[in-house]
């Protein structure tokens, strides 16, 4: 054991010795080291990327970049006697000058850091002439996103300074302070396509900070890569002239290609310019954006939850259809007013019901999915009908997110047992509770955007696919075929659309639209807060179908006015490619829809 | 009965401690001073102020482990212990991940990093297990599977992706080899996955040429044992085929984007060009530090931000830069005699448990300490541990003082303790 002990003692010598030869080598041996530090000290230079470009489904450029220069300042190199010429090219005062001169030495006086962002044209004129006669600084180009249209500002979003909460969350490394990410919009989704890569150069600095060429000539530089093109599904034509019929309003409208989940257009009323968040003046006018009261930055297509209202009517009928609890055509007598209901009394089968939407045969059907009349126990029968009817709520894509390739979407609501269970108790609610929801009210909540899809459905008798805004990434379109299909059967859709067509392809009525047939489903959205929501779902036209369209507008009142009128526009323009009934667009455009004599 | 002199607490040592501390946190102001000597004196920004935040309350470490009794540790050395290995665990799921590695709990604005803690709790697991069970010369068994105490704790650590902070608890071998470890199984089958680590972490060139290294000294050492020549040479050969066959594979079967998998999972700070910036750098700040050093604050390569870490893993640069040869040399020297003075308290222990104790502290401070300097001079890869007393930084330098005061306490009631 002695020896061991003297081992382990010798061992720690031994090591403390070759650690000190190895220093003797490298620090008095090897002159070399020596003179790397007084005249080669290595400095790293990024080089940033362009930011992918975004066109529309047609390959109009909608985002593009606009160069800016920025003026950078390396303290220890600077004379302040210069002061008085800076002060004058950039129109600041002393005290702005003092500011930024102080905030460069935190950094820094050794590297360069910003002194002053985004130099106007006229500005960046007048330094480049005196460049030379100014000491420690220098212009670095960068640029901003440039967009080509006022418009689309839900859609694509902005850029702006990754914040220091990002940066702490980025695992990866990739970010540096002062670097722009996508904030929200495709610029955040799609941000890691396109960012593009940054380039590095090393170059050989003395200790003096002069440039003595690049490392080893280059071998280690990487330039930058630009970040990759995308291409929209969004249609621009038909996008602005749906952002037109909308202003002025508070509101979503979405339009679906139903064969293929690709978004045409999607609205959210009020909204901003986006090239107000571009640029010097994104601070300032961020807040004016942000504290506007009808807040435009809400994207209301993805985050806005409504009830469904009568729209919703289509899914109950197809659900009593497919569980056999009504025949289509059935006739269901209406000779009282169980609820409040705005269509007539007198036989109804299901077609009729949809056309004239009546609240009271949507009520007897509703009750019969949820009674099932199985079970002794009207609560638990409840419980199970309920149950069953909301599988296939769901099936429809409603109570989650759709999974749009935009952030921040909601899921809207479709209450479960247990939300139930918590305000009435287990077992102490039955239908008289919840008859509410047979229309489409209650406390039901759905997004535009999961309207919309619902159009795609009855559009498609009984599937989707994911709704999204990119059609291709550079050179590789992404794949969306995933299909999500309705466990209904495709025969019980044909009684809903033939009511819904009866209601909108009428000659004579607001919305047709000559040798077009088309489905559609008004709603007037029972709002508490004050005038009712005017809303509208279908889609054109009934055989193959090209476009699918959900319309929500607030306080405008009934269904059939603003949302309906709306939606058969954009309908038409995306069909027929301009619109013929000028006087129904002047109405949608003046916005009056409480003031219209009721029809 | 009591001793007289209740808290003897062995001077040297303290002294030496605080010599290392003081010295440490005086390359850290001169790392973090700003040439232009606009460095404000007291402020909450610089890391030296910090520091002395960390050395403050490591006095306040101090003080409860004296007020702790000191059966403490021995009576729950495998609660302590499972504890620890509780947190590696918890860790993996819960844990926020950080450049790659999961290993820190945030809870608020503390965070907690149980690899530290674990490395005390290793310490005192392996030294309750070798006492109590009488494990030893006479049961190489029992000896052989007490490395799990230490092995259990590294494999979750490597499953954080924290290698660095694992292979420290591969250094817990010399333990065993104090207390009548043969070099035959648990040191092979040990070599070969240090071995093979270091492959993938080293050009295979420079492993050759250690292992040559390695033999050599082994020959000078054993000139006259023929059994333990043939062993080294035996072992020389071997290892010279794993490097090559790992080698192989990686080089030749692999292909590029899986070899980069395998490297990232390894060193996610490796650098991504593979120039070898951060050692570069380190080297040229060492470098050129000369036999006498640039001196006080005067460091040029450090001062530029030319060094990565430099008040962390690199600490070393400043010395090596301001102090040169000899300030280097001097400091190491006292690291020396710290660590020796540290195994002569342990030899002179009656009990077991906290031989082994004082063993596994030395063990795990010299691993430290040997590493970082090698990594920082170009000898070992860049595995991001740092130089015990020296880093900045709050949990090793609490991790440290507290293996080392344990058994400084247990060292000063030697005289009560009972012989195992």
């Amino acid at each position: 054991m002695k020896s061991r002990i003297l081992g382990i003692k010798f061992f720690v010598i031994i090591t403390i010795f070759v650690l000190s030869i190895r220093l003797f080598s490298i620090q008095i041996m090897d002159t070399d080291y020596q003179e790397i530090a007084n005249r080669n000290v290595i400095e790293k230079t990024i080089e940033y990327p362009y930011r992918g470009l975004v066109f529309d489904r047609n390959g109009k450029l909608l985002l593009y970049n606009d160069p800016v220069f920025d003026l950078m300042i390396t303290p220890k190199n600077v004379d302040l006697s210069d002061s008085l010429l800076i002060k004058k090219l950039l129109f600041i005062t002393q005290r702005e000058f003092d500011q930024a001169y102080l905030k460069a030495i935190s950094f820094s006086r050794h590297l360069p850091s910003i002194f002053y962002k985004q130099l106007s044209n006229e500005k960046f004129a007048a330094f480049q002439d005196r460049m030379r006669d100014l000491e420690g600084f220098n212009i670095n180009s960068r640029t901003t996103r440039g967009y080509a249209e006022i418009g689309l500002a839900n859609i694509l979003g902005y850029v702006g300074e990754v914040t220091q909460k990002q940066l702490n969350m980025d695992t990866t490394g990739y970010y540096k302070s002062g670097d722009n990410i996508g904030i929200t919009g495709i610029e955040k989704t799609y941000e890691r396509s396109i960012r593009g890569l940054r380039g590095v150069k090393y170059r050989n600095v003395d200790v003096q900070g002069i440039n003595m060429g690049p490392f080893e000539n280059g071998a280690y530089d990487t330039l930058p890569q630009p970040g990759e093109n995308l291409v929209l599904t969004i249609d621009v034509v038909l996008q602005k002239y749906a952002e037109r019929l909308m202003e002025g309003k508070i509101g979503s409208l979405v339009a679906i290609d139903p064969s293929s989940g690709e978004i045409l257009a999607l609205v959210s009323a009020p909204s901003y310019d986006p090239s107000l968040l571009s640029g010097r003046g994104f601070s300032q006018n961020f807040v004016t954006i942000q504290s506007d009261s009808l807040k435009p930055l809400f994207n209301r297509p993805l985050q806005a939850m409504y009830p469904p209202g009568s729209m919703f009517k289509t899914i109950q009928g197809l659900i009593a259809l497919e569980q056999d609890k009504v025949q289509a055509d059935e006739i269901i007598t209406v000779n009282s007013k169980l609820i409040g209901d705005h269509a007539p009394l007198g036989k109804y089968d299901m077609e009729r019901a949809i056309t004239k939407s009546s609240n009271n045969y949507f009520f007897k059907i509703f009750r019969r999915v949820i009674q099932q009349g199985e079970l002794p126990s009207p609560f638990i029968d409840t419980r199970m009908g309920y149950n069953k009817w909301r599988d296939y709520v769901l099936q429809f894509g409603f109570g989650k997110i759709l999974d749009i390739d935009l952030p921040n979407e909601r899921a809207g609501f479709v209450p479960s047992l247990e939300f139930y269970d918590k305000i009435y108790g287990k077992e102490r609610w039955k239908f008289s509770n919840i008859y509410s929801l047979s229309i489409g009210q209650g406390e039901l909540l759905v997004t535009p955007l999961q309207m919309a899809n619902l159009g795609v459905i009855l559009a498609n008798r009984g599937y989707y696919f994911s709704p999204h805004l990119v059609r291709k990434v550079g050179d590789e379109s992404l794949a969306f075929s995933q299909k999500s299909s309705i466990e209904i059967d495709t025969g019980h859709y044909e009684s809903i659309l033939e009511g819904m067509q009866a209601l909108v392809s009428v000659p004579g009525s607001r919305a047709y639209i000559p040798d077009l047939v088309f489905c559609g489903k008004t709603s007037t959205v029972e709002n508490p807060q004050g005038l009712d929501h005017s809303g509208f779902m279908g889609f054109a036209p009934r055989n193959n179908p090209k476009i699918a369209i959900a319309v929500y507008i607030e306080n405008a009142g009934w269904g059939a006015r603003a949302a309906l009128s709306t939606a058969s526009l954009v309908i038409e323009k995306y069909l027929n490619g301009s619109v013929k009934k000028k006087w129904l667009e002047n109405y949608v455009l003046k916005g009056d829809f409480q003031d219209a004599k009721p029809e | 009965m009591r001793s007289q002199n209740r808290y003897h607490i062995d001077t040297l040592s303290v002294i030496y401690f605080l010599s290392l501390v003081m010295l440490g946190w005086i390359n850290i102001y001169a790392a973090d001073y700003d040439l232009d000597g606009t460095t404000p004196f007291f402020d909450l920004n610089q890391s030296s102020t910090r520091q002395l935040l960390w050395i403050g309350t490591s006095f306040f470490l101090i003080a409860v482990i004296f007020i702790l009794d000191y059966r403490f540790y021995d009576s729950f050395g495998y609660v302590i212990w499972g504890v620890s290995v509780f947190f590696l665990l918890a860790v993996l799921f819960f844990g926020k991940e950080v450049a790659g590695s999961t290993s820190w709990f945030e809870i608020g604005f503390i965070k907690i990093q149980p690899s530290e803690f674990a490395k005390i709790a290793t310490a005192i697991g392996l030294a309750k297990y070798l006492s109590s069970q009488n494990v030893g010369v006479s049961d190489k068994y029992k000896l052989g599977l007490s490395a799990f105490l230490f092995l259990i704790p590294m494999g979750l650590i490597i499953m954080q992706g924290d290698l660095g902070t694992a292979m420290v608890f591969a250094s817990l071998i010399l333990v065993l080899f104090r207390e009548g470890l043969s070099a035959k199984l648990l040191f092979f089958s040990f070599y070969a996955v240090l071995l093979f680590l270091l492959t993938l972490l080293i050009d295979q060139w420079v492993l050759l040429f250690l292992v040559l290294a390695l033999f050599l000294i082994g020959l000078g050492l054993f000139i006259k044992n023929r059994k333990a020549l043939i062993f080294i040479f035996g072992l020389s050969v071997l290892s010279c085929g794993l490097i090559k066959s790992v080698d192989f594979v990686l080089n030749q079967v692999l292909k590029e984007h899986q070899q980069l998998r395998v490297m990232s999972l390894i060193n996610p700070n490796a650098d991504p060009l593979g120039i070898g910036w951060n050692v570069m750098q380190s080297k040229i700040a060492i470098g050129s530090g000369g036999f006498m050093g640039k001196g006080f604050l005067k460091g040029t390569q450090t001062k530029f931000d030319f060094v990565p870490a430099q008040t962390t893993d690199f600490i070393f640069c400043t010395v090596g830069e301001e102090q040169g040869w000899l300030g280097a040399t001097l400091i190491m020297i006292l690291f020396g005699a710290f660590f020796l003075r540290l195994l002569t308290i342990a030899e002179r222990q009656k009990s077991r448990f906290v031989r082994i104790f004082g063993y596994s502290v030395v063990s795990i401070i010299f691993f430290h300490f040997a590493i970082n300097i090698a990594m920082t001079i170009g000898l070992f890869p860049v595995i991001g541990i740092p130089l015990p007393f020296f880093s900045y930084g709050g949990s090793s330098l609490w991790t440290f003082t507290m293996l080392l005061f344990i058994l400084l306490k247990l060292d000063s009631q030697r005289m009560e303790q009972l012989e195992h």
